[in-house]
């Protein structure tokens, strides 16, 4: 079986609402945990530098206090994941436990990864950002189908493009299988660029 | 309505419309370097797949080589243990590797072009998100991840949605002191750094008609930095001339019918936009960044940002940035005191960039508090540098000259900044912790500047640079 037979279209747990814009994936997860050749155990080093810096301040960052432990869904601000394409990002917070990222909106290279390997981002509108960091207790339930993120009788709206949507529902988040599909037609392609650059391949 | 340039490349690539609304792209070159394709390779060999189009698939070693001591294996376990999965795949599924031996390594988005394996009108992509660089030529050419690095591997495509076209004019004549780094910082801060998002950016107008190959580079490379995920010029005769008789271009005839089909490709003049951006070049001034992502920027004579004067989301971030810098609102950075300068990357880590700098530090010193290392961006790069004599130059000021590699960038090999350290760099990023320190703090730069600020100990104006 390959991994994309399964669907991601719902996730029920508690939320870890990070604030602030621009989170990028150096913060996510800091260069020095890159150099591996899995990505096995990086979940131990998700957001590593932000956390030392609010220990080193006093402070207890959203992924260190107790009761986000085992939260599901991720809240953060706008633009969150800009910066480098390193999968390493959303692949240690897969691993950590995180099946969604719920922001106003997400670096594209970001959202791209995560979708390929089955995290969800969707996205939400700011009036539905601020009800969630002005209360996140208790358990809430994201659904793609119905595209909302909801508590009980509360039901906020999330945005997310039909084709990622369309990834994560049909279980068709892992794109390999597909781009192997029909591959005379990959074929047809490959025939007819103009390119050049082969011929002195061994200059 | 005529096409753009990125219309007429999408669709020649485009196999089919995915159920899902993506685009099945074919990719006509694949860069491959050490940090983001091992796990791909695995994915791999775990689902019984093999490379599909080895001859369209190039390596090279970059992120984690160190630039002082380069003998193996690396004093970095890690390190070497990274460069032997490259090799061992490279050699396993028949990849062309530019490692250290060959004269040919170097930061992947320098390697490309300078072996003219980046050309007009192909697909490029790579497990970088600087892979926009290679936009500078009319390639569509963009980063992804790890799992999209085992797609292409696998089956030589990708599946990504087709990207809105921005045209962005820079018109005008740049003002002395002012360079391609100061035109991509003043475009990103302008547009933000989510701007581009959805977005392919080509770029036009007089400033960048006149830009050499070297300049177009800087200024598509830094096209992610504004969340676009590709930039591009148009290809012109600059394009043509800077490939003739590179290594992997085609020669003689061949190369004739090539410019004539490159030429072809570029947006024509009633080529249509989702929309378009004017930037007037003889307006802008030597911008330098002072928080921690670059769009956070200012002219180097202009006061920073007064989170008391700002609003909501806007008063949060410049407040955090400024904190992180310790640097006070309404400050000039002219006159701030550093301790690194690290001139580099695949931004600025090119010939051009290199001269650029050697030229101001000629016949000076490396001020007495200051670490200041120039990494080439490739061994080629060295090589030509050191035939005209630069490395001598910087030596001679105190900079130390290293082997090639992306180095304190991103700080994956030995060369990090320490503690708080202040490092005005001609690289990319200004993230937290992105040069190696978790507290230590990063000003964007052209390499002229850089040069200047290494030796002054402190962010120079270079208009008024006169020793
Ligand atoms: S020089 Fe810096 S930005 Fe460029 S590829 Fe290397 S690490 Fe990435």
């Amino acid at each position: 079986m390959t991994a994309s037979a399964s669907s991601r279209a719902h996730v029920t747990g508690r939320l870890l609402v990070l604030p602030g814009a621009d989170i990028d994936t150096d913060r996510i997860m800091p260069a020095r945990f890159l150099k591996a050749i899995t990505f096995a155990g990086l979940e131990q080093h998700v957001f590593a530098d932000d956390r030392a810096a609010a220990r080193a301040a006093g402070l207890v960052h959203p992924f260190d206090v107790p009761a986000h432990a085992g939260a599901s869904i991720l809240v953060a601000g706008p633009n969150f994941g800009c910066g480098s394409s390193r999968e390493h990002a959303p692949q240690a917070l897969l691993r950590w436990g995180i099946q969604a990222v719920v922001a106003p909106s997400f670096a594209e290279i970001f959202a791209g990864n995560a979708t390929t390997i089955g995290l969800i981002c969707a996205g939400i509108p700011p009036e539905a950002f601020a009800a969630i960091a002005a209360d996140a207790s208790g358990a809430w339930h994201l659904d793609l189908d119905a595209l909302t993120l909801s508590r009980g009788a509360q039901h906020l709206p999330l945005q997310l493009p039909e084709s990622r949507r369309h990834a994560l529902r049909s279980g068709e988040w892992d794109a390999t299988g597909l781009l192997l599909d029909r591959y005379d037609e990959v074929m047809r392609v490959d025939a007819r660029l103009p390119y050049f650059f082969t011929a002195s391949r061994n200059a | 309505m005529a096409g753009t340039l990125f219309d007429t490349v999408w669709d020649t690539h485009a196999v089919r419309h995915l159920p899902n609304g993506h685009t099945q792209l074919y990719v006509g070159l694949h860069l491959v370097h050490e940090v983001t394709s091992p796990q791909a390779f695995d994915m791999l060999r775990a689902r019984g797949w093999t490379v599909r189009a080895p001859h369209r698939t190039f390596a090279t070693v970059d992120h984690i080589v160190p630039t002082r001591q380069q003998s193996r294996p690396f004093g970095d376990v890690m390190a070497e243990t990274m460069a032997t999965a490259l090799e061992q795949n490279c050699r396993a599924y028949d990849i062309p590797l530019f490692d250290l031996p060959s004269g040919q390594q170097g930061i992947v988005h320098v390697v490309g072009p300078e072996l003219g394996l980046t050309q007009p009108g192909m697909t490029i992509a790579c497990g970088d998100s600087h892979t926009s660089t290679h936009g500078a030529f009319g390639a569509l050419a963009f980063g992804i991840g790890t799992s999209q690095v085992r797609d292409v591997l696998a089956s030589q495509c990708v599946a990504l949605p087709r990207l809105a076209v921005r045209r962005i004019d820079i018109d005008g004549t740049l003002p002395p002191g002012v360079t391609a780094k100061d035109v991509i910082l003043t475009i990103i801060r302008r547009l933000g750094v989510d701007g581009g998002n959805g977005y392919a950016y080509e770029y036009g107008g007089d400033v960048i008609d006149r830009m050499s190959m070297d300049e177009r580079m800087t200024v598509c490379n830094m096209s992610i930095e504004g969340g676009a995920r590709m930039g591009y010029v148009n290809p012109d005769a600059t394009t043509v001339e800077f490939l003739r008789g590179r290594p992997y271009a085609p020669q003689g005839a061949d190369f004739d019918a090539a410019a004539t089909r490159w030429l072809a490709l570029a947006s024509g003049p009633d080529a249509s936009y989702a929309d378009r951006v004017r930037i007037d070049g003889s307006a802008l001034a030597p911008t330098v960044t002072w928080g921690i992502n670059p769009g956070q920027s200012v002219a180097i004579d202009e006061p920073l940002p007064d989170p008391a004067a700002l609003r909501g989301a806007d008063a949060v971030s410049v407040t955090e940035a400024l904190g992180y810098m310790r640097l006070p609102a309404g400050h000039v950075m002219a006159g701030t005191p550093i301790q690194v300068a690290f001139i580099g990357s695949c931004t600025n880590g090119r010939l051009s960039d290199l001269r650029n700098a050697a030229a101001v530090v000629r016949g000076q010193r490396v001020a007495p508090q200051v670490r200041a290392i120039v990494v080439p961006g490739s061994q080629q790069v060295r090589a030509a540098a050191e035939a005209e004599g630069l490395d001598a130059v910087f030596r001679d000021a105190g900079f130390e000259w290293r082997g090639a590699g992306c180095s304190m960038c991103l700080a994956m090999n030995d060369d990090r900044l320490h503690g708080d350290e202040m490092c005005a760099a001609s690289s990319n990023r200004n993230f937290k912790g992105r040069q190696g320190s978790p507290t230590g703090r990063t000003l964007l730069m052209s390499p002229a500047m850089v040069a200047a600020a290494a030796v002054a100990g402190e962010v120079v104006d270079i208009r008024r640079w006169t020793r």
